[in-house]
Protein backbone atom coordinates (compact mmCIF):
# COMPACT_ATOMS: atom_id res chain seq x y z
CA UNK A 1 0.00 0.00 0.00
CA UNK A 2 2.77 2.48 0.91
CA UNK A 3 5.00 1.01 -1.86
CA UNK A 4 2.12 2.53 -4.21
CA UNK A 5 1.96 5.94 -2.79
CA UNK A 6 5.97 6.17 -2.64
CA UNK A 7 6.07 4.96 -6.66
CA UNK A 8 2.80 7.52 -7.81
CA UNK A 9 4.94 10.21 -5.61
CA UNK A 10 8.34 9.69 -7.13
CA UNK A 11 6.85 9.47 -10.34
CA UNK A 12 5.40 12.55 -10.27
CA UNK A 13 8.89 14.01 -9.11
CA UNK A 14 10.94 12.50 -11.22
CA UNK A 15 8.77 14.23 -13.99
CA UNK A 16 8.53 17.74 -12.72
CA UNK A 17 12.58 17.58 -12.25
CA UNK A 18 12.34 16.94 -15.43
CA UNK A 19 10.16 19.86 -16.70
CA UNK A 20 11.58 22.62 -14.22
CA UNK A 21 9.61 25.72 -15.71
CA UNK A 22 6.58 24.29 -14.15
CA UNK A 23 7.60 23.55 -11.10
CA UNK A 24 9.60 27.23 -10.62
CA UNK A 25 6.55 29.11 -11.95
CA UNK A 26 4.52 28.77 -9.07
CA UNK A 27 7.28 30.18 -6.52
CA UNK A 28 8.65 32.33 -8.86
CA UNK A 29 5.24 34.53 -9.15
CA UNK A 30 4.69 34.01 -5.59
CA UNK A 31 8.26 35.79 -4.85
CA UNK A 32 7.61 38.52 -7.39
CA UNK A 33 4.47 39.34 -5.76
CA UNK A 34 5.76 40.13 -2.58
CA UNK A 35 8.97 41.62 -3.60
CA UNK A 36 6.87 44.07 -5.41
CA UNK A 37 4.70 44.95 -2.31
CA UNK A 38 7.59 47.10 -0.66
CA UNK A 39 8.71 48.41 -4.05
CA UNK A 40 4.72 50.10 -4.52
CA UNK A 41 3.97 51.00 -1.43
CA UNK A 42 7.30 52.30 0.36
CA UNK A 43 9.56 50.97 3.19
CA UNK A 44 7.58 52.04 5.78
CA UNK A 45 8.80 48.82 8.24
CA UNK A 46 5.32 49.38 9.98
CA UNK A 47 2.85 49.75 7.59
CA UNK A 48 4.64 46.70 5.84
CA UNK A 49 4.68 44.20 8.88
CA UNK A 50 0.86 45.44 9.07
CA UNK A 51 0.20 44.13 5.73
CA UNK A 52 2.44 41.77 5.37
CA UNK A 53 0.40 38.57 6.31
CA UNK A 54 -2.51 39.12 4.27
CA UNK A 55 0.18 40.13 1.29
CA UNK A 56 2.06 36.51 1.96
CA UNK A 57 -0.81 34.73 2.02
CA UNK A 58 -2.94 36.13 -0.63
CA UNK A 59 0.48 35.21 -2.72
CA UNK A 60 0.72 31.77 -1.85
CA UNK A 61 -2.84 31.84 -2.59
CA UNK A 62 -2.69 32.56 -6.04
CA UNK A 63 0.75 30.41 -6.70
CA UNK A 64 -1.26 27.82 -6.02
CA UNK A 65 -4.03 28.34 -8.22
CA UNK A 66 -1.54 28.75 -10.89
CA UNK A 67 -0.26 25.41 -10.07
CA UNK A 68 -3.21 23.47 -10.13
CA UNK A 69 -3.90 23.24 -14.02
CA UNK A 70 -1.17 20.83 -14.38
CA UNK A 71 -2.17 18.88 -11.31
CA UNK A 72 -4.18 16.85 -13.49
CA UNK A 73 -4.45 17.89 -17.00
CA UNK A 74 -0.88 16.72 -18.44
CA UNK A 75 -2.22 13.54 -17.27
CA UNK A 76 -5.14 13.65 -18.77
CA UNK A 77 -3.79 14.77 -21.98
CA UNK A 78 -1.08 12.08 -22.46
CA UNK A 79 -3.67 9.27 -21.12
CA UNK A 80 -2.05 8.47 -17.82
CA UNK A 81 -4.84 9.45 -15.83
CA UNK A 82 -7.19 7.22 -17.50
CA UNK A 83 -4.36 4.45 -16.59
CA UNK A 84 -4.15 5.45 -13.32
CA UNK A 85 -8.22 5.35 -12.47
CA UNK A 86 -7.41 1.59 -14.51
CA UNK A 87 -4.79 0.59 -11.55
CA UNK A 88 -6.41 -2.55 -9.05
CA UNK A 89 -5.72 0.46 -6.38
CA UNK A 90 -8.21 2.40 -4.53
CA UNK A 91 -8.06 5.66 -6.34
CA UNK A 92 -8.88 7.78 -3.64
CA UNK A 93 -5.46 6.40 -2.40
CA UNK A 94 -3.72 7.07 -5.57
CA UNK A 95 -4.82 10.73 -5.49
CA UNK A 96 -3.55 11.39 -2.35
CA UNK A 97 -0.30 10.78 -3.28
CA UNK A 98 -0.48 13.04 -6.52
CA UNK A 99 -1.72 15.64 -4.15
CA UNK A 100 1.42 14.87 -1.53
CA UNK A 101 3.36 15.27 -4.60
CA UNK A 102 1.89 18.59 -5.60
CA UNK A 103 2.32 19.54 -1.94
CA UNK A 104 6.15 19.40 -2.25
CA UNK A 105 6.50 20.91 -5.51
CA UNK A 106 4.23 23.84 -4.51
CA UNK A 107 3.81 24.35 -0.51
CA UNK A 108 7.11 23.03 0.54
CA UNK A 109 9.36 25.85 -1.70
CA UNK A 110 7.19 28.63 -0.50
CA UNK A 111 7.83 27.74 3.36
CA UNK A 112 11.40 27.64 2.38
CA UNK A 113 11.45 31.12 0.88
CA UNK A 114 9.05 32.55 3.67
CA UNK A 115 11.98 33.32 5.75
CA UNK A 116 13.50 35.74 3.15
CA UNK A 117 10.72 37.37 2.42
CA UNK A 118 9.33 37.87 6.09
CA UNK A 119 12.64 40.02 6.08
CA UNK A 120 11.55 41.91 3.26
CA UNK A 121 8.42 43.16 4.76
CA UNK A 122 9.94 43.35 8.47
CA UNK A 123 7.90 40.89 10.19
CA UNK A 124 9.00 39.63 13.64
CA UNK A 125 9.96 36.75 14.49
CA UNK A 126 7.27 35.74 16.41
CA UNK A 127 4.88 36.92 13.66
CA UNK A 128 6.65 35.26 11.26
CA UNK A 129 6.52 31.66 13.49
CA UNK A 130 2.81 32.10 13.59
CA UNK A 131 3.24 32.87 9.33
CA UNK A 132 5.27 29.55 8.95
CA UNK A 133 2.88 27.26 11.09
CA UNK A 134 -0.23 28.92 9.22
CA UNK A 135 1.28 28.42 6.28
CA UNK A 136 2.70 24.80 7.14
CA UNK A 137 -0.88 23.82 7.79
CA UNK A 138 -2.72 25.87 5.21
CA UNK A 139 -0.64 25.02 2.47
CA UNK A 140 -1.59 21.46 2.27
CA UNK A 141 -5.36 22.37 2.93
CA UNK A 142 -5.02 24.51 -0.12
CA UNK A 143 -3.42 21.77 -2.45
CA UNK A 144 -6.39 19.28 -1.08
CA UNK A 145 -9.20 21.72 -1.81
CA UNK A 146 -7.30 22.63 -5.36
CA UNK A 147 -7.26 18.88 -6.51
CA UNK A 148 -11.06 18.64 -6.25
CA UNK A 149 -11.66 21.70 -8.35
CA UNK A 150 -9.24 20.44 -11.06
CA UNK A 151 -10.40 16.64 -10.81
CA UNK A 152 -13.77 18.91 -11.59
CA UNK A 153 -12.67 21.14 -14.70
CA UNK A 154 -9.94 18.49 -16.22
CA UNK A 155 -12.33 17.21 -19.36
CA UNK A 156 -13.31 20.91 -20.05
CA UNK A 157 -11.07 22.65 -22.23
CA UNK A 158 -10.97 26.16 -20.54
CA UNK A 159 -11.46 24.87 -17.19
CA UNK A 160 -9.80 27.35 -15.87
CA UNK A 161 -12.00 30.21 -14.86
CA UNK A 162 -14.14 27.82 -13.32
CA UNK A 163 -11.67 26.30 -11.54
CA UNK A 164 -10.98 29.86 -9.86
CA UNK A 165 -14.66 30.39 -9.28
CA UNK A 166 -15.04 26.34 -7.11
CA UNK A 167 -11.70 27.05 -5.69
CA UNK A 168 -12.00 30.59 -4.43
CA UNK A 169 -14.36 30.33 -2.09
CA UNK A 170 -13.65 27.40 -0.17
CA UNK A 171 -10.15 28.57 0.95
CA UNK A 172 -11.30 31.66 1.87
CA UNK A 173 -11.61 30.38 5.52
CA UNK A 174 -8.17 29.14 5.42
CA UNK A 175 -7.24 32.61 4.32
CA UNK A 176 -9.30 34.28 7.07
CA UNK A 177 -8.14 32.45 9.95
CA UNK A 178 -4.30 32.30 9.18
CA UNK A 179 -4.05 36.35 9.15
CA UNK A 180 -6.07 35.76 12.49
CA UNK A 181 -3.61 33.51 13.77
CA UNK A 182 -1.02 35.80 12.46
CA UNK A 183 -2.85 39.12 13.60
CA UNK A 184 -2.84 37.59 17.46
CA UNK A 185 0.47 36.85 16.85
CA UNK A 186 1.41 40.73 16.06
CA UNK A 187 -0.44 41.86 19.10
CA UNK A 188 1.62 39.01 21.44
CA UNK A 189 -1.94 36.86 22.10
CA UNK A 190 -1.89 33.13 21.92
CA UNK A 191 -3.10 31.76 18.43
CA UNK A 192 -3.08 28.35 19.56
CA UNK A 193 -7.04 28.15 19.38
CA UNK A 194 -6.63 29.14 15.51
CA UNK A 195 -3.90 27.06 14.88
CA UNK A 196 -5.93 24.44 16.27
CA UNK A 197 -9.27 25.48 14.16
CA UNK A 198 -6.83 25.19 10.88
CA UNK A 199 -5.74 21.65 12.22
CA UNK A 200 -9.30 20.28 12.24
CA UNK A 201 -9.75 21.83 8.75
CA UNK A 202 -6.54 20.08 7.44
CA UNK A 203 -7.34 16.42 9.38
CA UNK A 204 -11.04 17.10 7.86
CA UNK A 205 -9.63 17.68 4.27
CA UNK A 206 -7.32 14.74 4.42
CA UNK A 207 -9.82 12.13 5.45
CA UNK A 208 -12.80 13.40 3.14
CA UNK A 209 -11.44 15.05 -0.05
CA UNK A 210 -9.49 12.12 -1.60
CA UNK A 211 -12.84 10.52 -1.76
CA UNK A 212 -14.23 13.68 -3.55
CA UNK A 213 -11.11 14.13 -5.88
CA UNK A 214 -11.91 10.26 -6.69
CA UNK A 215 -15.40 10.55 -7.23
CA UNK A 216 -15.04 13.71 -9.25
CA UNK A 217 -12.31 12.24 -11.49
CA UNK A 218 -14.75 9.28 -12.10
CA UNK A 219 -17.28 11.93 -13.32
CA UNK A 220 -15.22 14.26 -15.20
CA UNK A 221 -13.29 11.47 -17.24
CA UNK A 222 -16.52 9.40 -18.56
CA UNK B 1 -15.79 -14.34 -19.61
CA UNK B 2 -16.53 -10.63 -20.10
CA UNK B 3 -20.94 -10.31 -20.96
CA UNK B 4 -22.48 -7.27 -22.08
CA UNK B 5 -26.18 -6.73 -21.41
CA UNK B 6 -28.63 -4.67 -23.76
CA UNK B 7 -26.05 -1.97 -23.47
CA UNK B 8 -26.99 1.35 -24.70
CA UNK B 9 -25.25 4.46 -25.00
CA UNK B 10 -26.00 7.93 -25.72
CA UNK B 11 -23.19 10.84 -25.97
CA UNK B 12 -24.44 14.50 -26.44
CA UNK B 13 -28.28 13.07 -26.46
CA UNK B 14 -27.59 11.07 -29.27
CA UNK B 15 -28.16 7.19 -29.18
CA UNK B 16 -24.80 5.51 -30.85
CA UNK B 17 -25.89 2.16 -30.06
CA UNK B 18 -29.10 0.50 -28.81
CA UNK B 19 -29.44 -3.01 -27.18
CA UNK B 20 -26.01 -4.34 -27.67
CA UNK B 21 -25.29 -8.09 -26.18
CA UNK B 22 -22.68 -9.99 -26.47
CA UNK B 23 -20.16 -12.91 -24.77
CA UNK B 24 -16.83 -13.23 -25.22
CA UNK B 25 -15.30 -16.38 -24.17
CA UNK B 26 -11.30 -17.05 -23.10
CA UNK B 27 -9.43 -17.79 -26.14
CA UNK B 28 -11.61 -15.77 -28.62
CA UNK B 29 -10.03 -12.27 -30.34
CA UNK B 30 -13.07 -9.90 -31.20
CA UNK B 31 -12.40 -7.46 -33.33
CA UNK B 32 -15.00 -4.53 -32.95
CA UNK B 33 -15.47 -2.87 -36.34
CA UNK B 34 -17.57 0.39 -37.85
CA UNK B 35 -17.05 3.89 -39.57
CA UNK B 36 -15.42 6.86 -37.51
CA UNK B 37 -17.97 7.99 -34.67
CA UNK B 38 -20.07 4.63 -34.69
CA UNK B 39 -19.14 4.37 -30.95
CA UNK B 40 -15.94 1.63 -30.91
CA UNK B 41 -14.19 4.10 -28.27
CA UNK B 42 -16.93 4.83 -26.18
CA UNK B 43 -17.94 0.75 -26.32
CA UNK B 44 -14.36 0.02 -24.65
CA UNK B 45 -14.77 2.42 -22.31
CA UNK B 46 -17.91 1.40 -20.90
CA UNK B 47 -16.90 -2.06 -20.97
CA UNK B 48 -13.67 -0.73 -18.84
CA UNK B 49 -15.93 1.06 -16.63
CA UNK B 50 -14.45 4.77 -17.53
CA UNK B 51 -17.96 5.31 -18.44
CA UNK B 52 -21.06 3.92 -17.60
CA UNK B 53 -23.77 2.88 -20.33
CA UNK B 54 -26.98 4.76 -20.46
CA UNK B 55 -28.43 1.38 -19.69
CA UNK B 56 -27.29 -2.20 -19.62
CA UNK B 57 -24.90 -4.11 -17.19
CA UNK B 58 -21.44 -5.16 -18.26
CA UNK B 59 -20.45 -8.58 -16.23
CA UNK B 60 -16.95 -10.50 -15.71
CA UNK B 61 -17.19 -13.90 -14.93
CA UNK B 62 -20.25 -12.88 -13.89
CA UNK B 63 -20.17 -10.31 -11.75
CA UNK B 64 -20.89 -6.58 -12.44
CA UNK B 65 -17.42 -4.74 -13.15
CA UNK B 66 -17.88 -1.67 -10.49
CA UNK B 67 -19.02 -3.71 -7.83
CA UNK B 68 -15.16 -4.70 -7.52
CA UNK B 69 -13.39 -2.16 -9.70
CA UNK B 70 -9.86 -3.54 -7.99
CA UNK B 71 -10.35 -7.31 -8.43
CA UNK B 72 -11.79 -6.51 -12.30
CA UNK B 73 -8.37 -3.96 -12.99
CA UNK B 74 -6.46 -6.79 -11.88
CA UNK B 75 -7.43 -9.20 -14.99
CA UNK B 76 -7.53 -6.09 -17.52
CA UNK B 77 -5.08 -4.38 -19.49
CA UNK B 78 -6.83 -1.22 -21.27
CA UNK B 79 -4.33 0.48 -24.44
CA UNK B 80 -6.36 3.00 -25.45
CA UNK B 81 -6.04 6.30 -28.42
CA UNK B 82 -3.71 8.13 -25.70
CA UNK B 83 -1.31 5.81 -24.61
CA UNK B 84 -0.46 6.46 -21.09
CA UNK B 85 2.98 7.02 -21.28
CA UNK B 86 4.65 9.82 -19.61
CA UNK B 87 6.79 11.93 -22.52
CA UNK B 88 9.13 13.43 -19.44
CA UNK B 89 9.89 9.68 -18.25
CA UNK B 90 12.66 7.54 -20.37
CA UNK B 91 10.77 4.46 -21.95
CA UNK B 92 12.37 2.01 -18.82
CA UNK B 93 11.21 4.45 -16.09
CA UNK B 94 7.50 4.37 -17.75
CA UNK B 95 7.51 0.56 -17.93
CA UNK B 96 9.21 0.15 -14.55
CA UNK B 97 6.14 2.43 -12.73
CA UNK B 98 3.52 0.01 -14.49
CA UNK B 99 5.67 -2.79 -13.70
CA UNK B 100 5.52 -1.56 -9.85
CA UNK B 101 1.78 -0.53 -9.30
CA UNK B 102 0.73 -3.68 -10.99
CA UNK B 103 0.40 -6.79 -9.66
CA UNK B 104 -0.25 -8.60 -13.32
CA UNK B 105 2.68 -7.09 -14.56
CA UNK B 106 5.55 -9.59 -14.31
CA UNK B 107 8.88 -9.61 -13.16
CA UNK B 108 10.63 -9.54 -16.12
CA UNK B 109 14.02 -8.09 -17.52
CA UNK B 110 12.65 -4.96 -19.36
CA UNK B 111 15.92 -4.08 -21.57
CA UNK B 112 14.88 -7.55 -23.14
CA UNK B 113 11.53 -6.61 -23.41
CA UNK B 114 12.45 -3.13 -25.24
CA UNK B 115 14.53 -4.79 -27.23
CA UNK B 116 11.83 -7.05 -28.18
CA UNK B 117 9.59 -4.51 -29.51
CA UNK B 118 12.63 -2.84 -31.22
CA UNK B 119 13.48 -0.10 -28.92
CA UNK B 120 17.23 -1.57 -28.18
CA UNK B 121 19.23 1.39 -27.86
CA UNK B 122 16.43 4.06 -26.65
CA UNK B 123 15.83 2.76 -23.13
CA UNK B 124 17.31 5.61 -21.42
CA UNK B 125 15.88 8.32 -23.58
CA UNK B 126 12.88 10.44 -22.91
CA UNK B 127 9.97 9.38 -24.60
CA UNK B 128 9.04 12.66 -26.29
CA UNK B 129 12.12 12.67 -28.31
CA UNK B 130 10.96 9.32 -29.88
CA UNK B 131 8.84 8.81 -33.03
CA UNK B 132 4.76 8.26 -32.39
CA UNK B 133 5.81 4.40 -33.65
CA UNK B 134 8.50 4.43 -31.11
CA UNK B 135 6.28 5.63 -28.36
CA UNK B 136 3.49 3.44 -29.23
CA UNK B 137 5.84 0.41 -28.94
CA UNK B 138 6.60 1.61 -25.67
CA UNK B 139 2.89 1.13 -24.56
CA UNK B 140 3.06 -1.85 -26.68
CA UNK B 141 5.58 -3.31 -24.55
CA UNK B 142 3.25 -3.72 -21.60
CA UNK B 143 1.29 -6.31 -23.06
CA UNK B 144 4.72 -8.92 -22.98
CA UNK B 145 4.91 -7.71 -19.32
CA UNK B 146 1.44 -8.61 -17.75
CA UNK B 147 -0.51 -11.68 -17.09
CA UNK B 148 -3.89 -10.38 -17.50
CA UNK B 149 -6.45 -12.48 -19.03
CA UNK B 150 -8.75 -9.70 -21.08
CA UNK B 151 -6.58 -7.16 -23.25
CA UNK B 152 -8.71 -4.45 -24.34
CA UNK B 153 -7.12 -2.40 -26.95
CA UNK B 154 -8.19 0.34 -28.83
CA UNK B 155 -6.19 1.11 -32.22
CA UNK B 156 -3.25 -0.46 -31.15
CA UNK B 157 -1.99 -0.56 -34.63
CA UNK B 158 -1.75 2.95 -35.08
CA UNK B 159 1.67 4.60 -36.31
CA UNK B 160 2.68 0.55 -36.26
CA UNK B 161 5.01 -0.48 -39.29
CA UNK B 162 3.82 -4.01 -40.85
CA UNK B 163 6.72 -6.19 -39.56
CA UNK B 164 5.04 -4.99 -35.66
CA UNK B 165 1.23 -5.41 -37.07
CA UNK B 166 2.78 -8.90 -37.74
CA UNK B 167 4.53 -9.67 -34.35
CA UNK B 168 1.86 -8.10 -32.77
CA UNK B 169 -0.79 -10.65 -34.57
CA UNK B 170 1.09 -13.34 -33.19
CA UNK B 171 1.00 -12.36 -30.06
CA UNK B 172 -2.76 -12.15 -29.76
CA UNK B 173 -2.52 -15.59 -30.85
CA UNK B 174 -0.53 -16.47 -28.25
CA UNK B 175 -2.56 -15.21 -25.85
CA UNK B 176 -5.91 -16.57 -26.74
CA UNK B 177 -4.51 -19.70 -26.91
CA UNK B 178 -3.54 -19.20 -23.21
CA UNK B 179 -6.72 -18.48 -22.00
CA UNK B 180 -6.98 -15.15 -22.47
CA UNK B 181 -9.58 -12.55 -24.39
CA UNK B 182 -8.03 -9.93 -27.16
CA UNK B 183 -10.76 -6.95 -27.82
CA UNK B 184 -9.76 -4.77 -29.94
CA UNK B 185 -10.44 -1.50 -33.34
CA UNK B 186 -8.40 -0.96 -35.98
CA UNK B 187 -9.40 -0.13 -39.39
CA UNK B 188 -6.44 -2.03 -40.83
CA UNK B 189 -7.48 -5.97 -42.16
CA UNK B 190 -5.98 -7.94 -40.12
CA UNK B 191 -4.09 -11.95 -41.22
CA UNK B 192 -6.26 -13.70 -39.02
CA UNK B 193 -8.31 -16.35 -40.25
CA UNK B 194 -11.89 -16.28 -39.44
CA UNK B 195 -11.55 -19.40 -36.95
CA UNK B 196 -9.25 -17.43 -34.49
CA UNK B 197 -11.44 -13.85 -35.27
CA UNK B 198 -14.83 -12.79 -34.58
CA UNK B 199 -16.44 -9.93 -35.03
CA UNK B 200 -18.65 -7.18 -33.69
CA UNK B 201 -20.12 -4.66 -36.24
CA UNK B 202 -21.49 -1.28 -35.57
CA UNK B 203 -22.97 0.61 -37.34
CA UNK B 204 -25.02 3.50 -37.79
CA UNK B 205 -28.42 3.44 -36.60
CA UNK B 206 -30.71 4.16 -39.27
CA UNK B 207 -33.10 6.43 -37.16
CA UNK B 208 -30.74 8.60 -35.62
CA UNK B 209 -32.84 9.97 -33.10
CA UNK B 210 -32.33 11.79 -29.70
CA UNK B 211 -33.21 11.07 -26.06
Amino acid sequence: MFKVFLQVVSKELKGAFRRQSDILNPVWFFIIVVTLFPLGIGTDPILLARIAPGVIWVAALLAALLSFERLFKDDFIDGSLEQLMLMPHPLAWLVSAKVFAHWLLTGLPILFISPLLAIFLSMETNTYFALFLTLLIGTPILSLLGAIGVALTVGLRKGGILLSLIMLPLSIPILIFSTLAIDAAAYGQSYLGLLALLGAMLVTSITLAPFAIAASLRVSVS
Amino acid sequence: MLRCEKLTCVREDRVLFKDLSFVIKPGEIVQVEGPNGVGKTSLFRLVIGLSLPYQGDIFWQDTPITDDREHFYQKLLYLGHKTGIKPELTALENLQFFQKLQPSHKNLDLWEILAKVGLAGYEDIITAQLSAGQQRRVALARLWLNDCPLWILDEPFTAIDKSGVKVLENLFLQHAAQGGIVLLTTHQDLSLDKKHLSKIILEKPQDNFYV
